[in-house]
């Protein structure tokens, strides 16, 4: 706590958070009709409100930040101000490290407990030898117990480069990071175009593997626990680094327009920042237990 | 606890002093009173309609047979009820309460994040929406039960369970949100002197309880997401033909679900920790034993999640091991009974109704966490499993536990609030028949659930129809005596005997230290803490 106790900055009424909770209404409402009608060939409108969900949050989110900023660079904002504001980002990372570890506590258990007792360990040898006589238990799964077919994907290779990609941008966003402190500006928007430049040709690389899984490979979302446990991973992950990476563009053209952010204020470039490096944590984990183990 | 030293008015000079009117008021809020009222009168409405599903449920238990509703609307019932009860009432009427009183108690102006605290109510009351307007989709609603186990959620279920994932990811949004602002409230907008050992009870409860809903609510996220795509995009997370397991739902979901159960009763012990010293004019017996015991709740319960699975068939080792960690769970709660009971001993003790709310918790929540160790011991739980003794179990805990609590807390403070007194006979009348009916309505599903009555079914065997039949006048009785709260909370709303200051003659901490009701911003400036 700060032994001198500025005012704190209490906005005036805001109309975003309203518009906020309108456009998740159509988001959730509109996504759950539109999932019906794709998969059970269904009448109906949702995806148009799903799309209005998606524009109004867009402008939602666009109006919010604009009063943000607006207040930050007004000098609104005091020290204790951005204490609230980083502990917010911390922990709001914390929840989506909680989020992933859902879908590594399935691929864990599916791996270490499912697997080897539907090959009958444990005291389960009738039950492999009634229901599931022709399933042999090993990782990747490439044959289900159910008798779906499949082919693992490599480590070596895509994701190798790819894992060598996010790694190597989260080095120059460091860079970044010590040219702002530094007050290079040049070196600062250099580095962190570079580092967008990298998670972009990170997600091109997801996309070519994507589709190398599903033409080449079939492996497919519906491969068993296998693909399932790697689309569902690998694809929330590479939905985190496009939110990464347009938040760090955010503030590329914050940087490049309006020459915001100083050696001593930028929390949202930190926030990006912290981010960004969650993001490649994440994708460690995964390349070691999705792809390589 | 501590006194402040300047006159919060007196700083008070920085423009509005009064709340703009109209309806813009509520929908534009920025203000953690504000927003404290919206998450209550949410959490009531909530509430009537969780309860009048609880009646309809009672209604076709009146008598054995099938009368009133269909199965499957019976079920939608059970599962709409539990939801609503859970995630609509119980748990927005405590984040209410913080709302309301966090800031005022540890001399804050506001919450830390005001515009995202009022963004993270008013997704509620969509999300609700969401789930009621599933209800009258064609194929019904959810009827999975509150659990949403596989396969009855992903293979059995209905076009609406996509509404249902939804709603759900987006409560989830609104609870984390809600945990993150109180977090970063207590840790950064303390007064000065307001140190960690200082903080109301309430206040720490309310710390941990944030700190578990960051923790869980994304992995309810995450299992909600797996049902999804189980349902709809042929993914196999918990079909063992694909080489998932339906028994990783139980863990995964129940990983979420066990701290959640602390998420709402821990609130409770903060507000019953408020209460009692104040009517007992002693200060709490054991402060620090009390904080010790809320943390150490906190983190046993992430490992107690599998007590909800005995009888899934896991190896011996882990119903062991899960029966012996929830064992231990009853050391820190029975260090907080003794606590609340020690304060009582040979303190000034008057009976007005907080107190009498808080009293009826300590004695009945008792009587819940001690059903819960019966269902702790695993042989023995292999008779209980899924029986109405569960059922009395949690609604022990949950009722005259939660929900006492949270009624406790609304006679406490509502003087503060409102600037009025309660009419406190209507209050005693209100009690007396909650107190008896909740009683007459819970306590018999401990026998028909230890004879053997399932849950979740809409018709029974012969035998249990005289005690249905006496749970079901109770819970009428339990439904009608709530109405008797709102009499009472429209009346002191309207008006009444004004309140001091203090309120309560043996009440301390900050927040009755403000006039009652107090200004709109409370501590624009904070207030020094001795």
């Amino acid at each position: 706590m700060a032994k001198t106790y500025q005012t704190y900055y209490v906005p005036e009424q805001s109309p975003w958070p309203i518009v906020g909770a309108i456009a998740l209404f159509l988001l959730a409402f509109g996504a759950g009709h539109f999932v019906n009608e794709v998969t059970r060939n269904k009448e109906g409108h949702g995806e148009y409100m799903l799309l209005a969900g998606v524009a109004l949050l867009v402008f939602m989110l666009v109006g919010w930040f604009r009063n943000v900023i607006d207040e930050s660079m007004g000098g609104l904002y005091s020290a204790q101000m951005d204490r609230s504001f980083r502990q917010g980002m911390s922990w709001f990372i914390f929840s989506e490290v909680m989020f992933f570890a859902a879908f590594f506590g399935a691929l864990f258990y599916a791996r270490m407990i499912a697997m080897p007792w539907l090959d009958g360990e444990s005291n389960n040898a009738m039950t492999a030898e009634i229901l599931w006589p022709d399933f042999s238990a090993h990782w990747p799964m490439t044959k289900t117990p159910g008798g779906i077919e499949t082919t693992a994907m490599p480590w070596q290779g895509l994701p190798l480069y790819n894992t060598l990609i996010l790694l190597t941008s989260s080095v120059t966003l460091q860079f970044a990071h010590v040219a702002l402190e530094q007050g290079k500006r040049l070196q600062l928007r250099l580095m962190l175009l570079l580092t967008i430049l990298l998670g972009a040709s990170f997600l091109g690389l997801q996309a070519y593997e994507y589709m190398h899984a599903y033409q080449d490979l079939n492996l497919r979302l519906d491969s068993g626990i296998y693909g399932n446990t790697f689309f569902l991973l690998t694809g929330f992950h590479g939905l985190h680094v496009t939110l990464g990476a347009l938040f760090l563009a955010i503030i590329w053209l914050r940087i490049m327009l309006k020459n915001h952010f100083t050696a001593h204020n930028h929390f949202a470039f930190q926030a990006a920042a912290w981010y960004w490096h969650f993001v490649d944590v994440v994708w460690l984990c995964l390349f070691v237990f999705v792809y390589v183990l | 606890m501590s006194t402040i030293s300047t006159d919060p008015h007196h700083h008070a000079d920085h423009g509005h002093h009064h709340p703009p009117a109209g309806l813009k008021r509520w929908f534009y809020t920025t203000n953690h009173k504000d927003i404290g009222t919206l998450y209550l009168l949410f959490a009531l409405t909530m509430f009537f309609i969780g309860g009048a599903m609880a009646m309809v449920i009672r209604a076709e238990l009146f008598q054995p047979g099938l009368q009133l509703v269909e199965p499957a609307f019976f079920n939608q019932m059970t599962t709409v009820h539990g939801l609503i009860m859970v995630f609509g009432a119980v748990m927005p009427a405590f984040t209410g309460l913080a709302n309301w009183l966090i800031p005022m108690m540890i001399g804050a102006p506001d919450m830390a994040l005001p515009r995202m605290n009022n963004w993270s109510f008013w997704i509620l009351p969509f999300a609700f929406a969401i789930l009621l307007m599933s209800l009258f989709m064609e194929g019904g609603g959810p009827g999975f039960g509150w659990t949403f186990y596989a396969p009855l959620s992903t293979k059995y279920s209905g076009d609406s369970t996509a509404l249902f994932v939804f709603s759900v990811h987006i409560m989830g949004i609104s609870s984390i949100m809600g945990a993150i602002n109180v977090i970063v409230t207590i840790f950064n907008l303390r007064a000065p002197g307001m140190t960690w050992m200082k903080m109301p009870l309430f206040v720490w409860t309310w710390l941990i309880t944030a700190f578990l809903l960051i923790a869980v609510m994304p992995v309810l996220a995450g299992t909600v997401t797996m049902v999804l795509t189980d349902k709809y995009f042929g993914t196999s997370f918990f079909d063992a033909a694909g080489g998932g397991d339906p028994v990783l739902f139980q863990h995964i979901f129940w990983f979420f679900g066990h701290p959640e159960v602390y998420i709402m009763i821990l609130p409770a012990f903060g507000i019953v920790s408020s209460i009692v010293p104040t009517f007992s004019r002693k200060p709490l017996f054991g402060y620090a034993s009390m904080v010790y015991a809320t943390s150490s709740i906190a983190l046993l319960s992430f490992l107690v999640w599998a007590h909800h699975m005995f009888t899934t068939g896991m190896p011996v080792f882990a119903e062991l091991f899960f029966m012996y960690c929830t064992m231990l769970i009853a050391v820190p709660t029975g260090v907080k009974v003794f606590n609340w009971v020690a304060t009582m001993w040979r303190g000034a003790l008057t009976f007005e109704v907080p107190m009498m709310f808080a009293i009826a918790f300590i004695v009945l929540f008792t009587i819940g966490g001690l059903s819960g160790l019966m269902l702790a011991i695993t042989p023995a739980d292999f008779q209980y499993h899924d029986t109405y003794f569960v059922v009395a179990h949690f609604h022990y805990v949950l009722v005259t536990g939660a929900i006492f609590s949270i009624i406790a807390a609304a006679y406490y403070w509502l003087p503060k609030w409102t600037g009025h007194m309660y009419d406190e006979t209507l209050g005693q009348w209100h009690f007396w028949c909650s107190l008896i009916s909740v009683n007459v309505l819970f306590f018999p599903m401990h026998f028909v659930g230890l004879a053997g009555m399932p849950r979740r079914i809409p018709d029974y065997a012969l035998q249990f129809a005289d005690f249905n039949a006496l749970i079901s006048i109770g819970g009428f009785a339990f439904g009608l005596s709530q109405l008797l709260f709102v009499w009472l909370l429209v009346k002191c709303i309207k008006g009444g005997p004004a309140a001091t200051s203090q309120v309560w003659e043996g009440a301390e901490g900050l927040e009755w230290q403000l006039s009652s009701p107090p200004p709109y911003h409370s501590f624009t400036t904070p207030p020094d803490v001795k």
